[in-house]
Order: structure tokens, then sequence, then C-alpha cells
């Protein structure tokens, strides 16, 4: 991931360009919406079959196949909603309160 | 040379803005602003201007398509009137914060309910906030030299916002008046090709019109707030070299006998040339009354302002728009604010008239000033009069 020459909150409005452009392309990649998140997935991928209803599902767009080929949620994205445990054909899926 | 024509004014917008050599005019038309769109389309469809002529489902959809073609390099151009720029005003916010500087022509109307295509000021006013450079004008030479000085102001990289050029509507869109039509060289010359200096392009990706946390959202705004403060500079510089080029001068505050007069008169748009010879017969009869006319709007001239009435005793505002249940007309409650920290400053009374079309006439306005001085002298009930109103 790149980093921003100055964090959001070293910006001065000095520093932005007009019309707030943003000239780095990708830099909404930055932002942490897992920190949006109450809830986050859980797995047991003993029952999954890999056939990726989740990765399609995803609106956030943010899982991806692990190493072994399991579907998984990247959770600096993840913001919890769930959809993709209710979609999941073989419940590999369980949502659980963050603060468990 | 310039050619001297008799034209309608809103058809002379059109060659103003042909003169400008736009490329893509988004429009909906709208009473009393449609004959200048349809004039820019006639110019489109037989060659005479090489331009895409957009004809958009809505205002929402012009002002829209304008942004886009501005914000890909494009010079823009549309123009609309009433409930039109009111259907326009959340994508008014979006082209004023991106920084593109569109150019739109705005056939002053007044808004419904009850329904009325007839001249006021209720729609200029209802955009104030937009972050739009707004100018206004008094008569046809005006908005054709104003259309011209809003592309170079526009796209000046040490303004790029875009700019509304008020025109009353019908008092000054249907009107058949003398204009001179600059030549296009000497258009070329005074207003250069528009180069935005971060385009949308593929080879240099930006992302435009991003969304803004709490932590990115002020500094937004302040950067907004001292770009348009600071074009009041290049305003001021474009009507200098406007006026040494053409011969014709504007000022952000227009002076009419007002250096030494007790009373003033402050009017916007069309009904300031009523006013005139209205000043003229009192002045005439002896009588110590000068006018101003306040023609930027925004940026708010303030030290024009403070100028143009520092020997005035009583200052007579009147308005072509309603507050609601507010203090005063519009513009009289911002000239009220630029004055009152003043240490001496005139008796600030404010009328509302000339709405929905109706005219003011020259005994009209001398009837606002002698009921401005007498409020004056013993006050009113009211914290504002409206005038010509049957009781």
């Amino acid at each position: 991931m790149r980093q921003l020459v100055k964090s959001e909150s070293e910006l001065t409005w000095k520093d932005l360009e007009i019309g707030s452009i943003v000239g780095e392309p990708g830099s909404a990649s930055q932002y942490q919406t897992g920190a949006w998140r109450s809830q986050r997935p859980t797995y047991d991928f003993t029952k999954c079959i890999k056939c990726g209803i989740c990765y399609i599902f995803c609106p956030e767009g943010c899982i991806g196949q692990n190493t072994e080929g399991y579907f998984e949620a990247d959770l600096f994205y993840c913001k919890g909603c769930g959809i993709c445990a209710r979609e999941c054909w073989t419940q590999v899926i369980t949502m659980i309160e963050e603060e468990e | 040379m310039a050619r001297r024509v008799g034209i309608e004014v809103s058809v002379a917008i059109a060659e103003a803005a042909k003169l400008a050599n736009v490329d893509v005019i988004a429009a909906y038309p709208i009473t009393p602003q449609t004959h200048i769109v349809e004039h820019l389309a006639r110019l489109v469809a037989d060659g005479e201007l090489d331009a895409q002529y957009i004809p958009v489902e809505s205002e929402h959809s012009a002002m829209s398509a304008c942004l886009g073609a501005s914000a890909a390099g494009a010079r823009a151009f549309t123009a609309t009137a009433g409930q039109g720029l009111e259907l326009m005003h959340e994508v008014l916010y979006v082209a004023s914060s991106m920084q593109l500087p569109l150019v739109m022509t705005v056939a002053n109307r007044a808004l419904s309910a009850p329904l009325s295509v007839w001249g006021d000021h209720s729609d200029a006013m209802a955009v104030r906030d937009t972050g739009w450079i707004q100018i206004f004008t008094e008569n046809g030479q005006e908005v054709v030299d104003n259309v011209l000085c809003a592309f170079r102001i526009a796209e000046d990289h040490r303004v790029l916002l875009p700019v509304m050029i008020h025109l009353d509507g019908f008092h000054l869109t249907h009107m058949i008046e003398p204009v001179l039509l600059p030549e296009q060289s000497e258009v070329d010359q005074f207003i250069p090709p528009y180069r935005y200096p971060l385009p949308l392009d593929p080879d240099k990706p930006v992302t435009m019109g991003a969304f803004a946390p709490p932590i990115i959202y002020p500094e937004a705004k302040k950067a907004q707030q001292v770009h348009i403060t600071r074009a009041k500079e290049v305003v001021l510089e474009c009507w200098r070299e406007f006026g040494d080029i053409f011969g014709r001068y504007y000022s952000p505050v227009e002076n009419y006998h007002s250096e030494e007069a007790k009373v003033l008169l402050l009017t916007m748009g069309s009904f300031s040339e009523t006013a005139r010879a209205t000043i003229d017969k009192m002045r005439e009869e002896g009588k110590d009354v000068g006018l101003i006319s306040l023609r930027l709007w925004r940026p708010f001239p303030f030290e024009e302002i403070r100028q143009a009435v520092k020997n005035a005793e009583v200052l007579i505002v009147l308005d072509r728009a309603l507050s609601f249940g507010g203090p005063a007309g519009p513009v009289c409650s911002e000239v009220r604010s630029a004055l009152y920290n003043e240490e001496e400053k005139p008796k600030v009374i404010s009328f509302v008239g000339g709405l929905g079309g109706r005219d003011i006439s020259v005994a009209g306005f001398e009837e606002v000033i002698n009921r401005g001085i007498e409020i004056s002298q013993t006050g009113s009930e009211q914290e504002f009069e409206m005038f010509g109103v049957r009781e």
C-alpha cells in the first residue's frame, strides 16, 4: 500500500489541489473502512467448497483467496455487513461481535 | 473594428458565446432564457459554431453535462432562469467546489408559486451561497461584454471558478438594443485558450469530486473560500484590461452622482437604468441624491461599498427579492453587514419591489427615495417595506 506524502491529519488547506482533486490514483485504498465494523466474519474452512459466492456478493470487494485457495475477507476493508455469511451455501462463515 | 448591430439581447449573448468559441453547450429551454440556447442551437446546426450541443432532459442534467465537459478540458456554456436554476441547485455547488470554470447566463426570473415567468432576483439570491462568481448587468452591451469577461475570469488559473452573468428576464432578454459585437480576432486575443491544469485524462488519471471525511472537509472549504475572495483581484484586472482594449470599463460598484450626495439609492440590474433617470430628474430639481449600482455580487465588494457610501447620510436599498421572515431584502442585509462596524455610516433603509416582473417607473423610484428619506427621519414600524403593493 502506498502512502500519501502527508497523512490527512497533517494536510492544510494550502496543500490541497484545485477543487480537492486527488492526483494519486487508487489513494482510496488507504482508507481503512474496516474501522467501521461492529461484527467480523470467522471461518470454518473444513466446510468450504471454494465456490466463491461470498466473493461475488461482497459489496466492498474485499474478499479474496488465501494461500490455500479458501475465500476470506481482508479485515482492513471488511465493514462487517454479514452478507457473505448469509449467502454462503455451506455455512462456513459466522459473524461474531468485535468485542468477543 | 466592432460591428454595431440592432439585436435581441438573448441573441447577442449567443453570439458572444460563439465569439468565445465554446466547445460544449448543454442546455434545457426555459422562459425567459430560451432564445439564448435556441440561437446557439441554430449556430451549431448551421455549422457556424463548431461545438457539441447536448439537448438534455433537465437543468440538473444541463449543469452536470457542463461540468463533465469542463473537467475533460472543454469550454462549456449554458443558460437558465428561475425554476431551472433551482433545479440545478445541488450541481451548482459541485461545479464551484470542483473548481470547474463554466460560464452561465441567468435570465433572472421570479420563483413559483404562484407561477411567474417574469423577472426578479429571487433565483439569483437563492444561489448566492453556491460558490459561483455572480455579476449583474444593466443592458445588452454589458451582458455581451461580461460574458466575454466571464470566460477569461473563470479560466484564469488564479481563479478556476464558475461565473454566472445575471440579466433581468424580459426587461433585458427580450429587448432589441444596439450592441457592439467585437471582432473574432479581438476576442481570440482577449480570451486565451482553455487549459484546465488537471483535466480528466486516461494517461494521467485523477480523482475529481472524491469524498472527504471530517478530517479534510473543512480544509477543502477554506481553500474554496480563499479562492473566491482572491478572485476579486482578477475580476478587477479583467475589467481594467477589457476597458483598455474595448473602451468600456466596469466596476464592482457603479457610481452615479454618488460621490457627494447625502441620499443614495442602491439597485442592481436593469432597474438601475430607470433609477438613473430618476436621479437626473431629482438633481435637476436641486435634490441631493445619487445612485450606486451593485454589479459584483459574489465575491462581495466590501471595500468598494464602504467607499461608495462613506459620505452619505441615507442609503436606500431596493431589493428585487424577499427573504421571508428575514430582516430586509438580501442585498440590504449584506450591505448593512458590510457597514455595521464602520464608525461613520449612513442609515440603511430597505425596500423590496419589482417582484415577479412588476415595473418600477421613474416616478416610482422617486416615491421610493422620498419614502426612504421619510423613514430615515421618522422610522418605520416594519423592518423593511414592500414598495408598490396594494394595501
